[in-house]
């Protein structure tokens, strides 16, 4: 079966008709083509699919499209504001909280979803907040110092 | 216009110039390209070990609407491999399936859920033949031969003694052995193989997208397994989701998508899985290695002999290099003489091995500072003494003929011991507590290059046009290690230029030069000297176009830059107007770097295989790891590491302390949890939990601290850093264990139930003693 789903994806309206068993995942980057979402892994073990649902981190990989009816989703395209990276994305990219890049969208959206709600993390919140998440590159550290450097930037005015 | 000076970033910390396209999510992967009515490709693969296949049948398959094409062994009789003496692959079986998870077929169909089905409906009849999940099995004496051209399943038997271990024995005031287990483990990048191809069927030409380290392999055996001439054949490599040694072959995902679209006539992407990812495999081998030194009262080495078995897997892949690699490498770190190498390659009925990163260095090293740690217990002499008294002296040749130039590792030791306040703080932990130490190497890029032409080793070309950019051209394949942002680097420091001036294109073969690929570690060093020459020639036609403008003289011309000038009086030239001038003769400019590794380098001739080892120089690495182990669940808490890094000189600070992080942390998945594990040839670990990677809670922080030892060859002094300190992590771990309970683990990886085990077995031996 199909139906009409109506989200607001990335600040915009939009109204697609989808299967009812499809991934939001695949919704995003079959149906609508924003493919800075990853696929990463066979399903719930990586994080590299992270989007904010109504502001909070959710796998995009074991979430049905369909059950976002009416709900605001985020994605990695949609941080950057008139051509300037937000906050996270300048932390990760400033202090090589990215190497390969392909975890980067889905800890960048994990990280904008924790500043959201708690602008100044402590270290133990940010590997909290990131602990579903894995990188291959970086050993984390300077994953922790871009989030750090992200708040930093954020308390300066910037959106996460 | 005094104040003009040219730019430096050489020594700085540099973001990754294609940081931007990564943290936007603009950055496109392989899987990230649809092009208009592509097919959608699925693999069904083998779900035996070892039998004849009798037949294929695809009958059922063909018949499903939408399936557009269907590939066999039958489509392709060519074997492909990474090394040209042992390509014994078929990219799908034919005659034989040798591991369970080997392709034997492949659909193209409209879309995924149809290629899926069509799968499920291809039937493989097969004669079950005995297979083999052990190197010892495998080499039994009624073992049958996996392949007909390696009997008792030995792919290479490795043979060296230079100088004589029974003398160097017979000096020794404590000969030690020891029997080590490293697990097979798996790269695990995060993107999953993937490859989009698209054949022409009026012009006959291919052009395939692979998320591969080495375009140049894929071209290669693209042509050869599809009988295409090479200049029909166009490579791309988009953004890469990493690496670490398991793409530098060219994968069977790749050749497979390749035939199925000539077959279909159209466009297919093939899209692997997770499980798929890891069955493809190419991760390091299990090893079992046993060895046995000699010292003397004050810690110097007198002996070596080491015996080393791996467990290759079905296919040869890059296994005669190494188990070369893990007998060279016993060399250039320490002075050494009377070693003895016994190596074993043995082909076996799982996934084959390849070159994970630190290839065939990482387990040997694990055994060799694991025994000389407990040998200078034994001494009672300091870890760090130790190393001290086996130092070599730079320049130097080892007795395996490798040539060292720089050697930061006592600058290295001196740091780690220092910033760590071992002196102070080694025998005042806490019970279950404990420092360890150890030292690793790598090569800066092998000096000769898999496939031999007499090319040179790197060729990159600098266009200079009209509009004062300058494009960078260059065959060297970012994956994620920074290799765009040191040549950009590399090129805008000769010319005092911004970073912002140059653009880089990689990865389309249509367009940059053939590149030996991002491997061993070479790009840096390779291609950032090629760099270097292409900027200086550059930089030399800008100087005479300013000199013939200014009217004076070249070598009277200061280059600032954005500004050439004859003399500090004088108003000068912008780039711009430089440009102008020098584009007036010839139009838009193009120069070529090249560089090539010296003979020197190629190591020796002592024994079959003893070039392999042989690099223009090698990066050196200590660490200090801290643990904490907690003896009534076994867990063991990494709570900081120390490391320091000779990279020679390091051009970005920043890429130089991600690089070392990264090969520690790597370096600490294989010691405490990463495993493969398989039942009856059937990977059972084929997905991120159960193959276990440290999460981000688990990891502790990591200091770097750089060693710029200034290699005499390399670009602006620089030798590797992105590789060299994966190894020394292992050994460090299990000698602070060893420290902390005073058990010293031999096999790993060291997970809660080994090291629980551990305890309750010394417990019951009545030895409650904490410290050792």
């Amino acid at each position: 079966m199909a139906r009409i789903l109506e989200i607001t994806l990335n600040g915009r309206p939009r109204a697609d008709a989808v299967p009812d068993n499809l991934l939001l995942l695949d919704y995003l980057r079959e149906v609508v083509g924003l493919t800075g979402t990853k696929t990463g892994c066979d399903g719930g073990e990586c994080g590299a699919c992270t989007v904010l649902v109504d502001d909070a981190a959710r796998l995009s990989c074991l979430t049905l499209a369909a059950s976002v009816q009416g709900r605001r989703v985020d994605t990695i395209e949609s941080l950057a504001k008139d051509g300037r990276l937000s906050a996270v994305q300048r932390g990760f990219h400033e202090k090589l909280g990215s190497q390969c890049g392909y975890c980067t969208p889905g800890f960048i959206m994990a990280s904008a979803g924790l500043l959201r709600r708690n602008p100044h993390p402590t270290d133990d919140e940010i590997r909290a907040a990131l602990g579903s998440n894995i990188c291959r590159c970086t050993g984390y550290v300077k994953i922790i110092e871009a989030v750090k450097h992200a708040a930093a930037l954020h308390a300066e005015g910037l959106t996460p | 216009m005094n104040e003009v000076a040219p730019t430096r970033t050489i020594g700085g910390y540099v973001p990754m110039v294609d940081g931007p396209d990564k943290v936007s999510g603009r950055a496109k992967y392989t899987a990230d390209f649809v092009a208009p009515g592509m097919l959608a490709g699925r693999i069904f693969r083998s779900p035996y070990s070892h039998g004849e296949i009798i037949a294929v049948d695809v009958s059922e398959a063909a018949k499903l609407p939408g399936v557009k094409a269907i590939v066999t062994g039958a489509e392709c009789d060519k074997t492909f491999g990474v090394l040209p003496i042992a390509r014994s692959e078929h990219p799908l079986a034919r005659d034989k399936v040798r591991y369970r998870g080997e392709p034997v077929a492949a659909v193209a169909a409209v879309d995924d859920a149809t290629a899926r089905k069509a799968i499920g409906l291809i039937k493989l009849k097969i004669r079950e033949l005995p297979a083999y999940y052990t190197a010892a099995d495998a080499t039994a004496p009624d073992a049958i031969n996996i392949h007909e051209h390696r009997p008792q399943n030995i792919e290479r038997d490795v043979l060296f003694e230079l100088g004589s271990v029974e003398q160097g024995f017979a000096a020794a005031d404590l000969v030690r052995e020891g029997s080590y287990n490293c697990a097979e483990v798996c790269q695990n990048q995060m993107e999953m193989h993937a490859a989009l191809a698209e054949y022409d069927a009026v012009r006959d030409r291919m052009t395939v997208h692979a998320s591969t380290q080495v375009p140049y392999y894929v071209h290669l055996m693209l042509a050869h397994i599809l009988d295409m001439d090479m200049s029909k054949i166009r490579v791309l490599k988009p953004h890469v989701g990493g690496g670490f040694g398991c793409r530098t072959e060219a994968l069977n995902v790749e050749l497979i998508c390749a035939l199925l679209a000539r077959k279909a006539g159209g466009t297919v992407r093939m899209v692997t899985n997770r499980e798929e990812t890891f069955i493809t495999h190419r991760g390091r081998p299990e090893t079992d290695i046993r060895l046995k030194i000699g010292m003397r009262r004050d810690g110097r080495i007198t002996a070596v002999e080491c015996e080393c078995d791996q467990r290759g897997g079905a296919h040869s892949g890059y296994g005669v290099v190494t188990i070369l690699y893990s007998g060279s490498m016993l060399y250039a770190i320490y002075d050494l003489h009377n070693v003895k190498y016994v190596g074993r390659r043995v082909m076996t009925n799982t996934p084959p091995c390849g070159a994970f990163r630190g290839h065939g260095t990482v387990d040997i090293r694990f055994a060799f500072e694991s025994l000389i740690d407990q040998m200078a217990g034994e001494l009672r002499l300091d870890p760090f003494a130790v190393r001290r008294a086996n130092y070599l002296t730079a320049p130097t040749f080892t007795d395996n003929d490798l040539m060292v130039n720089s050697y930061g590792l006592p600058d290295c030791v001196d740091w780690v011991e220092r910033e760590s306040g071992w002196k102070a703080r080694k025998s005042g932990l806490p019970k279950g507590k404990g420092l360890g130490m150890a030292c690793s190497h790598y090569i800066s890029g092998a000096s000769k290059p898999v496939n031999w032409t007499g090319e040179p080793h790197a060729t990159v070309k600098l266009k200079l046009d009209f509009d004062g950019s300058i494009v960078l051209l260059t065959g060297a394949a970012e994956i994620g290690q920074g290799s765009s942002t040191v040549l950009v680097q590399a090129v805008a420091e000769v010319l005092g230029l911004d970073l912002s001036r140059i653009r880089i294109i990689t990865g389309d073969s249509d367009v940059v030069p053939k590149d030996n690929g991002s491997y061993s570690s070479r790009v840096t060093f390779m291609v950032g000297n090629a760099a270097i020459e292409a900027a200086q020639k550059l930089k030399g036609l800008l100087v005479a176009a300013a000199a013939r403008k200014l009217e004076a003289k070249p070598d009277e011309i200061e280059c600032l830059g954005e500004l050439y000038r004859a003399g500090a009086q004088d108003k000068g030239l912008t780039f711009n107007e430089v440009v102008t001038e020098a584009l007036t003769d010839t139009g838009t400019i193009t120069v070529t770097g090249n560089y090539s590794t010296i003979p020197e380098s190629h190591g020796g001739k002592k024994y079959r295989g003893a070039a392999i080892g042989g690099t223009m120089g090698y990066s050196y690495s200590a660490q200090v790891v801290e643990v904490s182990v907690d003896e009534e669940t076994g867990v063991v808490t990494v709570d900081k590491v120390w490391v320091a890094h000779d990279c020679g000189k390091a051009l970005n600070r920043l890429t130089v302390e991600g690089q070392v992080q990264g090969s520690v942390w790597m370096g600490m998945g294989q010691a405490m949890s990463e495993e493969t594990g398989y039942h009856e040839g059937l990977l059972v670990t084929g997905n991120m939990l159960d193959y276990r990677v440290p999460t981000i809670q688990d990891s502790p922080p990591i200091e770097v601290g750089i060693v710029e030892s200034n290699d005499p060859h390399g670009p602006f002094g620089a030798k590797e850093a992105g590789e060299g300190s994966l190894a020394a992590f292992l050994p460090a771990l299990t000698n602070a264990i060893a420290d902390a309970i005073g058990v010293r683990f031999t096999d790993l990886p060291v997970t809660p139930d080994r090291v629980y085990a551990a305890i309750e077995k010394r417990r019951r031996a009545g030895d409650g003693n904490g410290h050792g």
